[in-house]
């Protein structure tokens, strides 16, 4: 049973066109108020390059190979820690009011606060 | 077949990829609210988390070629790891929410560079066969790759106060033409002339182009433009991680990749139509070099007010808008701005905060510092919404900005930010604007806004205002009591 992926041609050209999609599809709904945090977010999420960097490291052959490829790692691994740890702290910050916390906040920059509010 | 299937790491290692593929859009679903977006990145960061230790798996199907050095690339590996997971792991918990911006330009070149050194590794790779297609993705990934790792790195420096000021040299638009040409010659000739078997040197020469081209498209880049140029350089390197994923065949690298792309590109967008200008302007155009000649007199004269008083008079309003901008982080006054804002609630005064969409230096810069100080996200309010409410204002507050809350952007067409949305705070009854001295903005254009009949202006830190502004209040309520 075979189960290798091959992602030649076609198939690829798939992959990314629905992938184009859903990260327009999923960003353009964000309330300006996360932009920092999205940014900051899909920025850890192409952190998965480290896992790239590894395979190109585990198969390096040469000294060359093997410098650039641990650079590689170093890079990718700053990258999904690095994002990881600076997300989460930027979020972790965005609080309602501590009055209005039982009315469910509207996402798109508090239309129903306004409302209590008036 | 089920011992065949347990056996075989490499199907582990696809189910893990499919599984951190959804953990990925997944998170970053759960991120589009408020409400759900701390659960996001902890999700994202599991999906994240199980890729890696996969990929050790690895280990198991390397090349025969490689076989021989198979327990020094992982302890390299691991120590990689090691080392680059702890670093930034430091450096992201310890660094100043004001200084925001340049570390994630800083992670993110890292991510270009790491997505570089993949191509590299497979440009030099001996006895590789390359088939025409996946070279070519190859050369593209490490030429976009190299210019954000290259570009990010001076965005870092450039907004971390380690350069200084715009840097152009005369017909500098030719010579990154020029660079970028030579570039991308030398990467046609590894690919269709030498099939992928370049002389070494060759190659890094390709790469010595590419990342000197990141640095001298960066260099005339700053200031208010800094939101683009960072959104811009995180599309690059999602770009850079999706084709190199094609290369490695891995199809989380492509789909991470590609969705932070687009989501990265339509971004930049956003925020090159809130300066009402494209990226490509944005990105090669001398902004504020021209335009200085070329708007009216503005009658009138900037007339000062004392923090006290204006600190009172918005005691006794009803409703208050604040404009916060860079200078509010220059001065890293959101603590003392919300004990102010704190205090003019007890005493009754509605107060929200306007958020201009490149107010700051990256996307939503100003939302984060709030954030740390306190501010419920329920008080802030984008552009959109809060335009109506500014002539129902009393007071509307200016901190630090300036371009975004400049009248000309609506009426004088010979104004070079003509057309760009502003925050209309000239409609309040009385605008207070807190600024250092008598600069002005960054596209060098004078803001009529600061001569305008209801308009004063408060010289000063924004922090000292602000806690000159705290002590008037408590002063005022003590005698009251």
């Amino acid at each position: 049973m075979d189960l290798t992926t091959t992602l030649t041609g076609f198939v690829a050209l798939y992959i990314f066109m629905l992938a184009a999609f859903t990260g327009y599809e999923i960003i353009g709904r964000v309330p300006s108020i996360l932009h920092t945090p999205l940014m900051s977010g899909s920025n850890f999420v192409h952190g998965i390059v480290v896992v790239g960097a590894m395979y190109a490291l585990l198969n390096a052959t040469s000294t060359v190979e093997q410098v650039i490829g641990f650079v590689g790692v170093l890079l990718g691994a700053g990258n999904a820690a690095g994002g990881y740890v600076v997300t989460e702290r930027m979020l972790e910050m965005f609080k309602p009011s501590a009055k209005k916390s039982e009315n469910k906040p509207a996402a798109e920059g508090g239309a129903s606060s306004e409302a209590s509010r008036a | 077949m089920s011992s065949d299937l347990q056996m075989n790491p490499q199907l582990v290692i696809d189910a893990s990829y499919l599984a951190a593929a959804f953990l990925f859009i997944y998170g970053l679903k759960r991120m589009s609210s408020p409400v759900t977006a701390r659960s996001g990145i902890v999700v994202a960061g599991f999906g994240m988390l199980v890729a890696v230790l996969a990929s050790f798996l690895y280990f198991f199907g390397v090349n025969e070629a490689a076989l021989p050095h198979l327990s020094t690339n992982v302890s390299l590996a691991a120590l990689a790891l090691g080392l680059g997971t702890t670093w930034a792991w430091w450096s992201g918990k310890r660094v100043a929410m004001t200084a925001m911006p340049q570390m994630v330009a800083l992670y993110n070149g890292m991510g270009g560079g790491a997505a570089a050194a993949i191509a590299a590794v497979e440009l030099l790779r001996p006895n590789a066969e390359h088939a025409p297609v996946p070279l070519v993705v190859t050369i593209v990934g490490a030429l976009i790759g190299a210019v954000s790792l290259s570009g990010s790195l001076i965005a870092w420096a450039k907004l971390d106060g380690r350069i200084h000021g715009t840097w152009r040299i005369t017909g500098q638009q030719a010579f990154n033409a020029l660079v970028f040409i030579a570039t991308l010659a030398i990467g046609a000739y590894v690919v269709f002339v030498a099939h992928g078997h370049a002389n070494p040197a060759v190659v890094a020469a390709f790469f010595a182009g590419a990342l000197l081209f990141g640095v001298l498209m960066t260099m005339p880049i700053g200031g208010a433009d800094m939101p683009v140029v960072i959104s811009l350089y995180n599309a690059f390197t999602g770009l850079a991680v999706g084709f190199e994923g094609y290369v490695l065949q891995n199809p989380a690298l492509m789909i991470a990749g590609m969705v932070v792309g687009s989501a990265g590109t339509l971004l930049t967008l956003l925020m090159a139509k809130a300066m009402n200008r494209s990226v490509s302007n944005v990105i090669f155009s001398n902004f504020g070099a021209a335009g200085a000649d070329q708007q009216g007199e503005i009658k009138g004269s900037q007339k000062p007010a004392e923090a006290g008083d204006a600190a009172i008079n918005m005691r006794y309003a009803s409703k208050v808008i604040i404009a916060p901008g860079y200078g509010l982080a220059v001065a890293q006054a959101q603590h003392k701005l919300y004990e102010f804002v704190k205090l003019l609630g007890d005493a009754g005064v509605e107060v929200k905060f306007a958020i201009h969409p490149v107010a700051g230096r990256m996307p939503g810069h100003m939302n984060v510092l709030l954030a740390e100080a306190g501010v419920p996200y329920d008080m802030i309010y984008d552009l959109e919404d809060i335009n109506g409410e500014f002539k129902e204002a009393d007071v509307a507050v200016v901190i630090g900005a300036n371009d975004t809350v400049n009248p000309a952007a609506r009426t004088n067409k010979a104004s070079p930010i003509y057309g760009m949305p502003i925050l209309n705070v000239d409609q309040a009854r009385q605008v207070y604007v807190i600024k250092r001295g008598q600069g002005k903005g960054y596209s060098g254009v004078e803001n009529e806004l600061f001569f305008a009949d209801n308009c004063n202006l408060v010289y000063g830190d924004a922090q000292k205002v602000m806690v000159a502004m705290i002590q008037a209040i408590k002063a005022l309520e003590g005698t009251g009591h």
